[in-house]
């Protein structure tokens, strides 16, 4: 039982993490209904570029909360460039293009990262230490991951349904053309999205280096958690993205404990995809997107 | 200076053209019905004067030819509030939520008073303010999106049948409101109807689309009362 | 304007029909493409007299990259399906013939078309719950798939207590070691001919070239036929308007997942190459890295062409030369070459979209049009 409890609570822990990039694939998709596969990618990269802003020999040496909310607004303001200057120009191409340029993304991001700053797994520090704040169950970092995890996600929930440009963003994504109608540029707050997505993916990242050891590698099989919460909270919900993360977070490491053994983690993640994709596609919170052939 | 003139404008979908060379004025103050049967290219001059279409001619806004402008920029910088086919409401937001996103271009403080405007001219939107905005009926969301458009303070006010999918009592109450709005906000309107009665009798000058072109114009009295007219499109 | 599966218009190389592209190009043209073909057989042929060991081991890794990327063309090309993880049908191609050669004792020629088999199958079993989602949902059940299958590979069993483990797939794949295999030697017979003829034994690098030639030549006449086929015709059509298809009473289930079966079965026998040429296997070489090769060969050699698979596969293998190129005459600026060559693979990706969204074979194909405008 105490194992149970254990593997629980560490499961909500990394489902901190997957929940995180959950959101950002779900606010992508709301936005420009394609899945960001370069979005762990992107993550890592933000995380070698505060490691860069925070190691005193190859970098700047800031403190860490400094790197911390400059890595956020400089992935911000590169998420949104990168809206601009790659994807506006192919909006309207078809599906595969898109799919092909984010596939070139994931390449180039991490190939960039190892191509700046090498490819042996560096270490990350951690505002909380590793120290357990419950023994044998969980760590003060771990704790610090559902911390500012819950803390992010409220500061979005408020900016998404309290604020006029939440309200613009949320309009522009559900009905572009109204939108414009109304004098939103749809444009501009496509590039908010992506920027919003790029910065909690920064946050995840950061968020994960301490525990996984920084690589270029390190958000390949998280991505695919972050999809499988994505998936099973439903594509359309933002809310239920975060739980889709936790949910996927518990149940991977129930299982990797009780039944497959860590080494079928991924395994899980990819039949948890398919099975919901076919069964029900609409996930727990999501509502079912009629495509007409 | 009119308000809003059309001159020779040509619309394209694709390679397809709709539009043949349209033109035509709207003037201050006044309600101008543009009628025509399906397909006619009705919705398309709606399009092409918001800039949502492949346009070539002149659209003129006060002076200022916004052909190939951007949406977002024709409709901030003239105030002209367009009231798409289908009504157009954000769905997944609040009534009220979609009358704040109606006030979107505005920086001035009387956005929460307009409100109140709207709620006097639709009073039934009032009782639904925090509902979501697709649970409302077809009616509601009608003067919903009508009402989005005044709290854009326009000057001008497109709408694309309006009338569309609505009983006939419903539609006679949104066309007395919207004459009401015309006459005490000053908004100028250019109303797409396939039901020309409904646009004629608010209307003080018509125009008769056929397949992308205008086939009549003139005063609303003159269209009605034209036998070829009433024979084809009033019934009777 | 033709619907089909994929949300979107589909862009213009994807509904050409490829037959048609053979009578749209006048009367000229099928003579200089065929005359281009011929000349490409006989250097292909000629190459191992004249070139070197090394370079002709480095030609038949083109051609076996060539085969793995035609498997992924024929998937989206003709069928417009995408898949984002055709690396995990390269590994099963790959340690399909590793088991067979290890464990049954098979020759590695004996090999080729019971992995075929298998990979066909599991290409079918795949697509069929798979293919029921439509393009997007369906790259992302693939890239899952690319992303799972390293871990797969090394996945040493469910553990019943004493250190024993049952199902374990490391047993047979090797797992993190790694599995080597045994030479490929020429068969007597031949070594005789070349002797005879050339005074030196047939080297197996030579040879491994030979034998990845005529399997692949194979495989490209096969597809050739297919694409011309009355089975290929019911392909594109499914491809173009699924619904229409199934109104003319084409199953369409069952022709997808066929065909994801055939595109698998063609990568996967490029995998079985592999493993004979490399002789030696690891769960490394087949992560989602890999799938990013086929992707970037078949976009940039033309994703509905067999002769852009052709470029696509020499693409692939050239540029972390290029990459090697660039990182020697930098050599003061770059710390880490190895980086550079997913850089370029992405760039390159991008730019084709943008610039030549036919590839390379696209490009020849506007080329040629032009000469036969002016002729």
């Amino acid at each position: 039982m105490d194992l149970f409890i254990e593997q629980t609570v560490s499961g909500i822990a990394s489902g901190a993490i997957y929940a995180c990039l959950a959101l950002a694939v779900v606010m992508i998709y709301q936005a420009i209904d394609h899945f960001n596969f370069a979005q762990g990618e992107m993550a890592m990269f933000s995380t070698y570029i505060a490691w860069w802003m925070i190691d005193p020999t190859a970098g700047l040496g800031l403190p860490f909360i400094v790197a911390f909310f400059a890595c956020i607004a400089v992935s911000f303001i590169g998420g949104a460039a990168i809206e601009r200057i790659v994807f506006a120009p192919i909006a309207n191409a078809p599906v595969l293009s898109h799919i092909i340029v984010f596939i070139a993304l994931f390449s180039i991001f991490n190939s960039l990262a190892g191509f700046l700053f090498d490819f042996t797994p560096k270490q990350f520090m951690t505002p909380f230490t590793h120290d357990p704040l419950i023994e044998g169950i969980v760590s003060y970092h771990r704790a610090g991951m559902v911390l500012v995890t819950l803390v992010m996600l409220a500061l979005i929930y408020v900016f998404f349904r309290y604020t006029p440009v939440g309200l613009a963003m949320r309009a522009a994504a559900a009905a572009p053309d109204s939108a414009r109608l109304v004098g939103i540029n749809v444009g501009m707050m496509l590039s908010l999205g992506w920027g919003l997505a790029a910065a909690v993916g920064a946050v995840a990242g950061m968020l994960i280096a301490p525990i996984t050891f920084l690589t270029p590698d390190m958000m390949l099989g998280t991505l695919l958690y972050g999809f499988a919460g994505a998936v099973v909270g439903g594509l359309t919900s933002p809310f239920g993205a975060v739980v889709g993360g936790f949910l996927v977070g518990i149940v991977e490491n129930l299982m990797g404990t009780f039944v497959v053994g860590s080494q079928l983690k991924l395994t899980v993640a990819l039949v948890l995809i398919i099975v919901v994709l076919l069964v029900k596609p609409a996930g727990l919170f999501g509502r079912v997107v009629v495509k007409r052939v | 200076m009119s308000l809003l003139e059309v001159k020779g404008i040509k619309a394209y979908y694709g390679q397809i053209e709709a539009l043949h060379g349209i033109s035509f004025a709207l003037a201050e103050g006044e309600i101008t019905a543009v009628l025509g049967a399906n397909g006619a290219g009705k919705t398309t001059t709606l399009r092409a004067i918001c800039g949502m279409v492949r346009t070539t001619g002149q659209v003129m806004l006060e002076g200022e030819n916004v052909v190939g402008m951007s949406t977002e920029k024709i409709v901030a910088r003239h105030k002209i509030a367009h009231v798409p086919e289908g009504r157009g409401t954000f769905t997944r937001v609040t009534t009220e939520e979609n009358l704040r996103l109606g006030a979107f271009t505005r920086r001035d403080k009387e956005i929460e008073q307009d409100y109140e405007r709207v709620y006097h001219y639709f009073p039934r939107l009032k009782e639904r303010r925090s509902q979501q905005a697709g649970t409302l009926s077809g009616g509601e969301q009608q003067m919903l999106a009508i009402g989005r458009a005044l709290m854009l303070r326009p000057r001008i006010m497109l709408l694309d049948e309006p009338s569309f999918g609505l009983a006939p009592i419903i539609t006679e109450e949104l066309f007395r409101i919207l004459a009401q709005i015309n006459r005490e906000e000053r908004v100028s309107m250019l109303v797409v109807e396939q039901n020309a009665n409904l646009a004629i009798n608010i209307s003080t000058t018509a125009y008769l689309l056929e397949t992308g072109e205008v086939a009549m114009s003139g005063p609303a009295k003159d269209i009605m009362n034209d036998e070829q007219v009433r024979k084809s499109y009033l019934g009777y | 304007m033709t619907t089909t599966s994929m949300p979107g218009p589909m862009p213009a190389f994807l509904n050409e029909n490829p037959k048609d592209r053979v009578r749209l190009l006048g009367v000229r043209l099928p003579l200089l493409e065929r005359v281009l073909l011929w000349i490409m057989v006989v250097a292909l042929c000629a190459a191992p007299l004249f070139a070197d060991g090394y370079t002709v081991y480095e030609f038949g890794k083109v051609l076996m990259y060539a085969l793995a990327v035609l498997g992924l063309n024929l998937l989206t090309g003709f069928n417009g399906q995408f898949s984002l993880g055709h690396s995990a049908f390269f590994a099963v191609g790959a340690y399909s013939t590793a088991i067979m050669m290890e464990m049954l004792g098979m020759p590695y020629w004996t090999t080729i078309v019971p992995a075929a088999a298998i990979c066909f199958l599991s290409g079918f079993l795949f697509g069929l719950p798979a293919l029921r989602l439509e393009g997007l949902f369906l790259a992302l059940a693939t890239f899952a798939l690319a992303i799972a299958t390293p871990q797969l590979l090394k996945f040493e069993g469910f553990d019943i207590g004493d250190g024993e483990h049952i199902l374990s797939i490391a047993a047979i794949t090797g797992g993190v070691q790694g599995k080597g295999l045994d030479t490929p030697y020429p068969p007597e017979w031949l070594n005789s001919i070349w002797l005879a003829a050339t005074g030196d034994d047939l080297s197996v690098d030579r040879w491994k070239y030979m034998f990845t030639l005529i399997v692949v030549a194979i495989m490209f006449w096969g597809a050739w036929n297919l694409v011309h086929s009355r089975t290929g015709r019911a392909l594109i059509a499914i491809r173009d308007n699924p619904l229409s298809a199934k109104t003319m009473g084409i199953n369409t289930a069952i022709f997808k997942s066929a065909a994801f079966g055939v595109s698998a079965m063609y990568t996967g026998v490029a995998g079985s190459l592999f493993a004979i040429m490399d002789e030696y296997l690891a769960p490394e070489s087949f992560t989602f890295a890999e799938a990013i090769k086929f992707l970037v060969g078949g976009v940039v050699g033309g994703i509905a062409s067999l002769f852009g698979a052709l470029f696509g596969g020499w693409f692939v293998l050239e540029i972390p030369n290029l990459a090697d190129l660039m990182a020697s005459s930098l050599a003061d600026f770059i710390n880490n070459p190895q980086g550079l060559t997913g850089l370029i693979y992405g760039l390159f990706l991008i730019f084709t979209v943008y610039v030549m969204p036919m590839g390379a074979a696209g490009l020849v194909q506007i080329l040629v049009r032009k000469v036969a405008d002016k002729g």
